[in-house]
């Protein structure tokens, strides 16, 4: 049975019974939804917290790095096995309580020390969410299938005449789905539950719909679970952020939380913002040479649009103005720069509908946030192009035939041919975005001494394209002091 | 005064605002009952001046509030955003954080700008009744899909006054969705995506090529949809430039290489007749072959027909969107409600104007107003939709005694 109230706040509640395995923690994957309610020692409270932040920072670099799934999976397990080992109950060797009352006070640590600012809780709701998949996805199948059991989900089964109403949807939705992996085989078992519930399979259309609700093969319930312990941590968090206050006189808990919370800041890559990399200042009229040899493709291809059309919609001017502020545009030459290239519009539009928004993107206006600039990541996932739209990464948003075109038109002069297309189509067709366009790089520098494999430097790939224009801007200016030097 | 239909001089604007806005309507619409609650008074909203001056965060008490503030500042348009937690002119009092949006009608956007690569009527700010039959065909495919699988129940169509057509879902379940959510129901109702170096903009289907059941509803209208208007009146393959783009869509195939040859000798046949030798060329393949360039096929009429929609409105509860019943500065026509189920029969240059409406309350005489002009039935049609909604507000209120917009606000996740 489901008590509606209980859902809905932690902390307040206790009282549903210990289970009746006779240990606090009968299974090895946590809901999280008791706090510890025990004694334990500053150095406990510490340690545990440090040793899962290590696991959720490698998450966040993760995502930084753009690794797929199973390079994910794999690092974050073996980081998981070096600091916060967890096993299941067949494990007789293991002392299995203490690994996971370890595990459930990191988590409540840690929660106090994240759920302070808005950024925080969505970092660490997403990393602790990604840890979750993680270790539910390692389970051991009956285990997990007895944790799911043991909760309280208020998800109805679809009964047998409504199973045989809408046989021919439900059919349908039974195909193997490509890039997931594990998944039981169907059961041909479907339960119900509101649409709001499985947001995500709604949006890739996994699931059939009728009057609101969603009817979910039980393959998919993965879905459900981790969309639940996605939504209860973060309105758990938000409660917890609210009656934080009260803990403020605490000299010896609140610095180790500060630390932490820093800790999680600082352990993630830094963002690429370094304005000042390459000494001289850049001016508007320098940024067409700059492009022609420096910018890698989603930038060209922005500014070739510009240049041609006289305009950019909006996702564009964002993707290529933040791109260009970080290059080192100042907000000055930045204004000039746009007045210049949208020259089909009048002073007064110009100034009230698109300066105020390059001031904003700088810091200049609104909240008054630096915004930094779109990492390939974002530019991958987040707002794809839509209709007329020329920004988004042309590796993976150009068809085929258009790429390659492209690709010739824009890097010929620089020594692409032909011949190289082949090997680029077939890492796009792989779906390695950023290989290709590392290779690309690769391939348009080897006159400056770039090698295959050596990618950006140290063998490192594209992941940023100011990272792109910054190495290709540095090589030039090293080149040109060799040739000085020579003389 | 001069009134040529697509006058919006001040003047005009001020004596519509004066005589002729339905504010009590608007009100009921956006309140759900007749005591003001939360869903009004801390509802955003924001007024565009003459010469583009941009006003946000107001916010009022009542209709009259509204009307007053209104006619104070005489603005060409006003839009309606989210309720926000606190009143929005509080809003420099407050805490940011205290200040977010709640609830919000889920709403969605389609401009015909985004047909330009299909329709050859008309292009950009253009709308002819012949494009309309794109909107007819969005109105059709949306109506049914958020209806019968989302189960919402209080839709309100709304005609944008120039070139598109918005829709407001106001069920409270609708009200409540976080942007999560309402980014899941644009990604599940976004079929024609890619940019315009995409040729192939229709990529749905699941591994083993078929379509997901949540778009058969939508294939089985638009094939009907196809012919007359893809086909016949807008004749979208009959240009070179058109029927090169149907070739690319459909996978390679040795049999269709004769179309090519066929097509660029007699390039004027018309789309119907081309079309039907692309099917009757299909139809000879067998096997996985037939089911591969089938399922294209059925893309093809997906890809020239399916509801475009401007994602971004319906993501973000923040967003703010043109309140029904105002004037577009460039048409002078009026917001008008649509009736989706008679949307072949609505012609948009059939709506009237501002200044078209005056003249007629110059004819009624002293003292009249909307309900003695053609905005009569378009009012009431907003009543109607509005006492759905207040029905079922009471009987929620009734069924939870702690009333409809306080109590319930939280808990109503699951």
């Amino acid at each position: 049975m489901f008590k509606g109230s209980e859902r809905n706040s932690f902390g307040t509640k206790q009282t549903k019974a210990q289970t009746n395995f006779g240990s606090p923690y009968p299974f090895r994957l946590n809901f999280y939804d008791k706090p510890p309610l025990y004694e334990v020692t500053l150095e406990e409270f510490e340690t545990s917290a440090i040793d899962r932040l290590r696991i959720l920072a490698e998450i966040e670099s993760s995502f930084a790095r753009n690794r797929t799934w199973d390079e994910l999976r794999h690092v974050t397990q073996m980081q998981c096995n070096k600091y916060l080992p967890l096993s299941s109950n067949t494990a007789t060797t293991m002392d299995i309580e203490t690994q996971r009352r370890s595990d459930h006070l990191g988590h409540f640590v840690l929660r106090l020390a994240f759920c302070r600012s808005e950024e925080l809780r969505r970092r660490f709701v997403m990393a602790e969410t990604t840890l979750f998949k993680v270790r539910y996805e390692s389970d051991d199948t009956k285990e997990r299938k007895e944790f799911l059991d043991a909760q309280e989900f208020d998800w109805k089964k679809v009964e047998e005449s409504e199973k045989q109403q809408f046989s021919e949807e439900l059919k349908a939705l039974e195909v193997k789905q490509v890039g997931s992996s594990e998944q039981p085989p169907s059961s041909g078992e479907y339960v119900k539950v509101h649409w709001t519930r499985v947001p995500d399979l709604v949006a890739k259309r996994r699931v059939f719909l009728r009057g609101g609700f969603a009817y979910v093969p039980n393959r998919e319930l993965s879905s459900f679970v981790f969309h639940d312990f996605e939504s209860k941590l973060e309105k758990a968090l938000e409660f917890t952020a609210k009656i934080l206050p009260r803990m403020d006189e605490d000299t010896r808990l609140v610095p180790i939380l500060n630390n932490l919370s820093q800790g999680f800041l600082a352990g993630v890559p830094s963002e690429w913002s370094d304005p000042s990399a390459f000494g001289e200042e850049i001016r508007a009229e320098m940024i067409d040479d700059l492009a022609k040899k420096h910018f890698p493709m989603c930038m060209r291809n922005l500014h070739e649009c510009l240049v041609r059309d006289h305009h950019l919609k909006h996702f564009g001017r964002l993707q290529y103005g933040l791109f260009l502020k970080v290059l080192g545009l100042s907000i000055e030459e930045a204004v000039i720069f746009w007045r210049k290239s949208f020259s089909n519009i009048t002073d007064d539009k110009f100034n009230k509908e698109y300066k105020y928004n390059i001031r904003h993107s700088y810091g200049l206006e609104g909240k008054r946030a630096n915004y930094p600039a779109k990492t390939c990541q974002q530019i991958l996932v987040t707002d794809k192009p839509g209709v007329g739209d020329c920004h988004g990464c042309p590796y993976r948003h150009f068809s085929p035939e258009n790429l390659q075109t492209s690709l010739l038109a824009t890097y010929s002069s620089q020594g692409l041919t032909t011949t190289d297309l082949h090997e680029i189509m077939r890492t796009v067709k792989e779906g390695h975005f950023h290989v290709a366009c590392t290779r690309v790089f690769e391939m348009t520098h080897a006159s400056q001494g770039v090698k295959k494999g050596e990618g950006i430097g140290g063998g490192e790939s594209v992941t940023h394209p100011n990272q792109y224009a910054a190495r290709s801007i540095e090589l030039e200016k090293s080149q040109r002091e060799d040739a000085m030097a020579v003389e | 005064m001069s009134l040529d239909d697509a006058n919006t001089s001040p003047e005009v604007m001020l004596q519509f605002y004066r005589m002729l806005y339905p504010f009590n309507s608007i009100f009921n619409w956006l309140n759900h009952e007749h005591v003001p609650t939360k869903l009004f008074t801390h509802r955003e909203f924001s007024f565009t001046l003459q010469g583009d001056i941009y006003l946000r965060y107001h916010s009022f008490n009542t209709a009259e509030d509204l009307k007053k503030q209104v006619l104070a500042l005489n603005p060409t348009r006003f839009e309606i955003g989210p309720v926000y937690s606190a009143k929005p002119r509080d809003k420099k009092t407050v805490r940011p954080a205290a200040f977010s949006p709640r609830k919000r009608e889920l709403v969605f956007d389609i401009d015909m700008t985004d047909y330009d690569g299909v329709r050859t009527c008309c292009s950009a700010a253009e709308l002819c009744s012949r494009c309309w039959g794109f909107i007819a065909a969005a109105v059709k495919v949306l109506h049914a899909a958020l209806v019968d699988q989302f189960g919402f129940r209080h839709l309100l169509w709304v005609y944008s006054g120039r070139r598109g057509i918005h829709l407001w879902i106001s069920d409270p379940e609708a009200m409540d969705l976080t942007d999560d959510q309402r980014r899941a129901i644009v990604n599940a109702l976004t079929v024609v995506e890619g940019g315009k170096e995409m040729v192939r903009k229709v990529n749905v289907r699941t591994a083993n090529r078929g379509l997901p059941p949540s778009l058969w509803g939508a294939l089985a209208v638009l094939r009907t949809v196809f012919g007359p208007l893809v086909l016949d009146d807008q004749n979208c393959f009959g240009s070179q430039e058109g029927w090169e783009t149907l070739l690319q869509l459909i996978p390679d195939h040795p049999s269709l290489s004769t179309l090519r040859s066929e097509w660029t000798k007699y390039p004027t046949r018309p789309s119907a007749q081309k079309w039907e030798e692309l099917k009757a060329q299909i139809n000879k393949t067998k096997g996985s072959d037939h089911t591969r360039l089938w399922g294209a096929l059925e893309d093809v009429i997906l890809q020239y027909t399916y509801p475009r929609l401007d994602a971004e409105v319906s993501k973000h509860r923040n967003h703010l969107l043109k309140a029904p019943f105002c004037v577009h500065p460039k048409t002078g026509r009026v917001c008008v409600p649509v009736d989706p189920s008679n949307i072949d029969l609505f012609d948009p240059r059939g709506v009237p104007t501002v200044a078209q409406l005056l003249r007629e309350l110059d004819i009624a005489g002293e003292g009249a107003d909307w309900e003695k002009t053609s905005l009569k039935p378009y009012v009431e049609m907003l009543d109607r939709h509005t006492m759905g909604l207040m029905e079922e507000a009471r009987r929620t209120k009734r069924a939870t005694a702690g009333g409809y917009n306080g109590k319930t606000e939280k808990s109503h996740q699951s």
